[in-house]
């Protein structure tokens, strides 16, 4: 039977990981989400499920332990917060250009820099665009509860492992320290060797025995091979963007103007939603939960049927041109956003609306 | 007795070791790093661990090492090697993993990745290329490269003032706890070349009981990266290298 429990959004990370079966967590200490590492110590799951927890020391040898346990077909994982993820993507990049599967957690706090450790939404160009060298995407899901930081790490890896890419959960600060309920998954069992080889067998370091040698690498010196590969990679985005997109549509039936917001936010414009229609104001939200892949098409399909859409972030504006992009001018677009840590109320995102629309 | 008589099965002293892959090396001639390459496979081979190693291979001349060692490889950032086979060997317990790093991959990227892992006492097996110099980037100042020393970053001699000292990173990693077996060793001479075997077999022997990370830094050089011909390249590096950096055993516990 399930259990339910009142848990913090980072403890619940630690948790689910070892309930699904992870192999393996490398991290390093940073606010806001230091709880996920020290949840694992303090649950010392290598007794329980033989799951690995090393801290690391930084992030850099953190991501690449990852890229080492991935390179074995390992369910492995790491998390951090943005100045963290910085650092990470320099393994990052090599996971993806090595096609291999793992969790980046990141618990987004503000910046730039060292910045502040309240809660912001600034790294989503950073998480959906790639961020570090090179053509690729991560898989990005943004939970919005507490619940969902359980069901995403799970589904992060599921779909790791279905693309052999790299899944991040992208939260922030608000998600990641705030308590609520959550339903948490049952056990599964890590994944036995003959199961990695069966899963991963035609890829992953598990000896040179009665086969080929396997050889991870993202190193291809020929311009023209290298092209190749690139081209490999880019289906295999264009595949993601046609299967994976998910999303939620709040009161959008009969809205006139639909709030776009993801994470925390989309959680306080539901408020902003209630406090509209009080008013008479007919809103309603479009929630991305993949970021990437982008939500482009249930944006385009709403353009007909509203007024215009108001992105909502803690952020100075960056899923806003993901919006333009799908809107692509058949509607009114507009933003508004809080930075530096700062959380917007419902309140204001009303106001904002009020004043963007004139209405 | 014609030549063919000669060519016979119980005539044969040296054969390559059959985890040596058949691809044409892209060592330059002279280079340091083929010998130890063959010394790693032989190794492996007479130890019969072919499917239970691994191996990290690095940035930097050697960053191919994988086309050459029939073996698992995963090929790593620069100066992570030791993150990933921290990774991997403590996945995979059972198994040999060992990384194979320059001297600018782990004595200056890597610096906080070889470290750590020496502390942590990781049970792998790390391989020390020394030839005081970036061979692969076109032969640039290494943290090991002599005061005096002319590369393309130095190019009129290493200076204390300018660039810093010369790194004895197998010094400072004979320190911690974390280490069980640290030498220095060249490939030289036949000699020298049986000593490197040795130690390496050793290093490997020492996963198997799972003492620790045993570290085997190897003295080689870089002719063309130091401008001189292979004979004169070995000689320069009894004559300077091995000063600065003395062979022999620095620890065994």
């Amino acid at each position: 039977m399930a259990e339910v429990k009142l848990m913090k959004g980072n403890e619940v990370i630690a948790e689910t990981a070892i309930r699904c079966g992870c192999d393996g967590y490398f991290g390093y200490p940073i606010t806001p989400q230091s709880e996920v590492m020290e949840t694992l110590m303090l649950r010392k799951p290598w007794e329980e499920t033989g799951m690995v927890v090393l801290q690391a020391e930084s992030e850099l040898a953190a991501i690449n332990m990852v890229y080492g346990g991935a390179s074995c077909g390992k369910k492995v994982m790491t998390s951090s917060s943005s100045p963290g993820v910085s650092l990470k993507q320099e393994g990052i990049t090599y996971i993806a250009g090595a096609e291999l599967p793992c969790l980046v957690v990141d618990v987004m706090r503000g910046g730039p820099g060292l910045g502040t450790i309240q809660p912001s939404q600034s790294d989503y160009f950073q998480a959906t665009k790639g961020g570090g060298h090179g053509d690729y995407h991560l898989i990005v899901l943004a939970p919005a509860s507490v619940q969902e930081m359980s069901d995403f790490v799970v589904l992060g890896f599921e779909l790791a492992f279905k693309y052999r890419n790299p899944a991040m959960v992208l939260a922030d600060g608000v998600i990641g320290q705030m308590m609520e309920k959550v339903v948490l998954p049952d056990y599964t069992p890590r994944r036995t060797d003959e199961e990695i080889e069966k899963q991963c067998g035609d890829w992953a370091l598990t000896g040179k025995k009665n086969r080929e040698r396997h050889i991870i690498t993202s190193l291809e010196l020929e311009a023209h091979r290298q092209e190749v590969f690139n081209e490999k990679l880019q289906r295999k985005y264009r595949e993601i963007e046609a299967n994976e997109v998910r999303y939620e549509m709040l009161n959008c039936e009969d809205a006139d103007y639909v709030f776009v917001a993801y994470g925390s936010t989309a959680r306080i414009c539901q408020k902003s939603i209630q406090l509209a229609r009080e008013q008479g104001i007919k809103v309603g939200l479009l929630r991305p939960i993949t970021l990437y892949p982008f939500p482009t098409k249930p944006i385009a399909d709403l353009c007909s049927k509203v007024k215009g859409f108001m992105s909502v972030e803690m952020s100075a504006g960056q899923m806003v041109e993901d919006v333009r992009l799908a809107v692509e001018g058949r509607t009114q677009v507009e933003f508004y956003g809080r930075m530096g840590g700062v959380v917007p109320t419902p309140e204001e995102i009303v106001e904002a609306l009020k004043n963007k629309f004139s209405i | 007795m014609e030549l063919n008589d000669i060519i016979k099965e119980e005539n044969l002293v040296l054969k390559k070791s059959r985890l040596l892959t058949d691809n044409v090396m892209h060592y330059c001639p002279g280079c340091t790093h083929g010998v130890v390459h063959k010394l790693i496979a032989e190794v492996i081979e007479e130890l019969g661990i072919q499917e239970e190693t691994i191996g990290v291979s690095p940035v930097g001349c050697s960053v191919f090492a994988y086309n050459y060692i029939d073996i698992d490889w995963a090929e790593a950032a620069h100066g992570r090697a030791p993150a990933l086979a921290t990774a991997i060997s403590r996945l995979h317990p059972e198994k040999y993993v060992f990384t194979y790093q320059g001297d600018g991959d782990l004595a200056s990227i890597g610096c906080a990745e070889i470290m750590h892992a020496c502390n942590r006492g990781e049970n792998i097996v790390v391989v020390f290329i020394n030839n005081a110099i970036y061979g692969m980037t076109g032969g640039q100042m290494a943290p090991t490269t002599l005061l005096g020393q002319v590369t393309s970053t130095t190019p009129y001699g290493r200076d204390a003032k300018l660039n810093g000292f010369p790194m004895k990173i197998t010094e400072l990693l004979a320190q911690l706890d974390g280490t069980c077996y640290v030498t220095r060793q060249s490939a030289d001479t036949p000699a020298a070349v049986r000593k490197t075997k040795n130690a390496l077999k050793k290093a490997f022997q020492n996963t198997r009981l799972k003492k620790g990370l045993s570290f085997v830094e190897v003295v080689g050089t870089c002719n063309s990266g130091w401008k001189m011909s292979p004979v004169d390249a070995n000689k320069w590096m009894r004559d300077n290298m091995f000063k600065k950096y003395p062979l022999g055993d620095i620890k065994d516990v």
